[in-house]
């Protein structure tokens, strides 16, 4: 019966997932097909740019069927969506004079790890001080993270990233912007390559982990504060429930509830600061590139990069959504 | 009856005054006890005085501002701040000055550098002559707030020059007016959409509401710096200061809907059959005259609160997407744009007064983030105090 349930539960949103990231598609198709002129005017002059050679306007129309360019917009999306789904396909990079499959490369590696250290670091930073600043109320640590959450909110990710730079420039000597050391750059993959990135993943973790910490110690403090004030909590300390036991057996379980149900949030906010983070902190990864395509007008690098992203984003709400209801077994039955 | 009056000519002083209170309390409209329970929040106050100053500065910036923001000082490139001062090695002054400067050569790189002249001592003053601007672009003024005589022979930086030679503090009140603004319009943008596409689900509900949900998850679900960059690099670029000015204001404003669409949506479900909605209904009101006249009233002040919150992701949008490049464009100045000059670890070393436009930054989002939490806790004025 219970399996039912949460096999029914699953399909729900495995279903609502797909239908968003259908209407994401669309979206970041319209958002490709925003700047004016089209891939063939910018292939066109990029190619012939300085050669001498008089570009007409009957070749950039044969480029353009060449490509299947002149089709009506529609058929035009189904080609590019199709291509990804049936043959991991995003088209192809101008600027690189390649395919956006190899542009990208092992870039969506270093990003999920980047994200990944990110996430991580939120949460074993800020479910237990969240937890702490609740119990101890009102007490000056209490009040010092509030301020902290306050700036945490306030200042420019890209700022920061700077000031973090400055300091560990100063204290850790000059190799540290970047994911790798200038040995390991343009090496093959190895244990000592990854070795090398864990060392420098740690200031961009920092950086995009600052404000998600920021807003989730608030709302690990918020539910702890509700929860600690629950008969349940006064019933186990009148058993005689020690206290620290008590702590995490009641009203911690379910502060973690809201932490689980934003993962897909903090993963959106991490990816909306990372093209600027990534500039200031000089990382090789898909936020770089994807500012990068935006400049060049490389749309379809910039198309495949924004879906992704959002994919991920999607995925993870998902994710959340499955993990909240088998932390919470409410949850599902009321969905 | 006489015993009545004689009862009323007992009552003390004090009470009397406690019976003035309340009678004022209970007969204050909704907004004046907000107002009232606003006040009593310091740090909102604060917070609501340092905007705005930020404000005024920004509207009079051609007053405010000693010199134009893009006027160069070819004399004082790179120039450190020069902090007016009452006392030097010569003694002290009732006037704050500045000390002159003098060009000497760098010891080691023989490069041509600035270095404060002890000799020399120029006062500040105020209302002086200088540049001939129009204020707020129709008002001939050639006076501003402080500077220099006119008859010093250089100018004063308080926050020092950029590459260029500009004058770091006008620049930043220049900015302060742009980046205030364009989260100005891009709030209403977004409120006039949010008011629109929440009114229209919140109130009619059903399949409307659904295919609005939808949508707006899925405006939600994009991360929003990498959607306002692929929208603002499709902007043409020869388009004009102005035109690129107003785009990435509709910009923001069209993506900044959601989370106000929602509250107002939510809202609306919840008191769309109260019986005073459904008696409007009854008597033939029209729903955009039974959304605006009788169920906004009743939120209007949580709209406000979450109206004053969305200003700091405008501003940081804006700051961030000129930062990149791909926002406003020198020889527009906003933060970002200001900012983009102290992108490398090299201008924190070397030119950190650069980084001064980055202060306004923090201070105008701490700012709208402290008022809406004033706000939003004298939002419903007949809730228990504390």
């Amino acid at each position: 019966m219970g399996d039912t349930i949460l096999l029914r539960f699953t399909l729900e949103r495995f279903v609502g997932m797909v239908i968003t990231m259908a209407l994401v598609s669309v979206m970041v198709f319209l958002i490709m097909e925003l700047p004016p002129g089209d891939y063939a005017d910018r292939y066109a002059f990029r190619k012939y740019s300085g050669t001498g050679v008089n570009v007409t306007e009957a070749d950039i129309e044969a480029i353009r069927r060449d490509l299947g360019l002149d089709k009506p917009m529609v058929l035009r999306y189904f080609d590019w969506i199709g291509g990804i789904v049936l043959h991991w396909d995003f088209g192809q990079a101008f600027a690189f004079e390649t395919s956006v499959t190899k542009v990208i490369g092992d870039k969506v590696w270093l990003t999920a790890g980047i994200l990944f250290a990110t996430l991580l670091l939120t949460y074993i930073v800020s479910i237990p001080i969240g937890i702490f600043a609740a119990v101890r109320r009102g007490s000056a640590v209490d009040y010092g993270l509030t301020v902290f959450s306050y700036l945490g909110l306030a200042l420019p990710n890209f700022l920061l990233a700077l000031v973090m730079l400055y300091f560990a420039n100063r204290w850790f000597g000059a190799d540290i912007g970047g994911l790798f050391s200038a040995q390991y750059r343009d090496a093959p993959w190895s244990a000592a390559k990854v070795w090398d990135m864990m060392k420098h993943l740690w200031l961009p973790a920092v950086v995009l982990a600052w404000s998600a910490v920021a807003y989730q110690i608030q709302t690990v403090r918020a539910t702890m504060s509700d929860e600690l004030n629950k008969l349940s909590v006064t019933a186990a300390r009148a058993r005689g429930v020690p206290e620290t036991k008590l702590l995490i057996k009641y009203p911690a379980r379910l502060a973690i509830n809201p932490v689980v149900s934003t993962i897909g949030f903090d993963v959106n906010r991490i990816f909306s600061e990372l093209p600027i983070v990534a500039v200031v902190l000089g990382l090789t990864e898909l936020g770089e590139l994807l500012l990068k395509a935006y400049l060049d007008l490389d749309m379809n690098v910039a198309g495949a990069i924004l879906l992704m992203l959002t994919f991920a984003i999607v995925f993870m709400n998902f994710f959340s959504d499955l993990l909240l209801a088998w932390l919470d077994p409410r949850i599902k039955l009321g969905a | 009856m006489i015993d009545a009056t004689h009862q009323i000519d007992d009552l003390s002083a004090a009470e009397e005054k406690e019976r003035e209170r309340q009678l004022k309390y209970y007969s204050a409209s909704q907004w004046t006890l907000i107002w009232w329970r606003f006040r009593r929040h310091r740090a909102a106050m604060i917070a609501a005085s340092l905007l705005g100053l930020m404000a005024l500065a920004g509207i009079f910036a051609e007053f405010v501002a000693p010199y134009g923001p893009v006027s160069r000082d070819t004399k004082y490139i790179e120039g450190a701040p020069q902090m007016p001062r009452f006392c030097d090695a010569a003694g002290c002054s009732m006037v704050p000055f500045i000390n002159g400067t003098k060009t000497e050569r760098d010891p080691v790189t023989l490069r041509a550098i600035s270095v404060p002249d002890p000799e020399v001592r120029h006062y500040i003053q105020f209302f002086v002559k200088g540049e001939r601007v129009k204020l707020l672009g129709f008002i001939p003024i050639d006076r501003h707030l402080i500077g220099l005589s006119p008859d010093a022979d250089q100018k004063i930086h308080f926050w020092g020059t950029d590459d260029l030679g500009r004058d770091v503090f006008s620049r930043t009140i220049y900015a302060t007016r742009t980046s205030l603004s364009i989260g100005v319009i891009g709030v209403l943008i977004s409120f006039v959409l949010a008011l629109i596409i929440g009114g229209v689900a919140g109130y009619f509900g059903g399949i409307i509401d659904n295919v609005i949900q939808r949508v707006t998850e899925v405006i939600r679900v994009v991360p929003i710096i990498p959607l306002y960059m692929g929208l603002a690099a499709a902007m043409p670029k020869e388009w004009s200061t102005t035109q690129v000015y107003f785009a990435m204001t509709l910009i923001l404003g069209l993506f900044g809907w959601p989370t106000l669409a929602r509250r107002i949506r939510s809202q609306l479900l919840s008191i769309r059959n109260e019986d005073y909605v459904v008696a409007a209904r009854l008597a033939g009101a029209r729903p955009g005259r039974i959304i605006a006249q009788h169920m906004l009233p009743s939120f209007t002040s949580f709209i406000i609160v979450d109206l004053v919150i969305s200003f700091p992701y405008m501003i940081l949008s804006e700051t961030a997407l000129s930062f990149v490049g791909l926002g406003l464009r020198p020889p527009s100045v906003s933060w970002g744009v200001l900012l983009q000059q102290a992108q490398s670890v090299r201008a924190i070393e070397q030119t950190p007064w650069l980084f001064i436009p980055a202060v306004f930054v923090v201070v105008a989002v701490l700012a709208f983030t402290v008022i809406g939490d004033g706000l939003r806790d004298a939002a419903d004025p007949y809730s228990e105090a504390h």
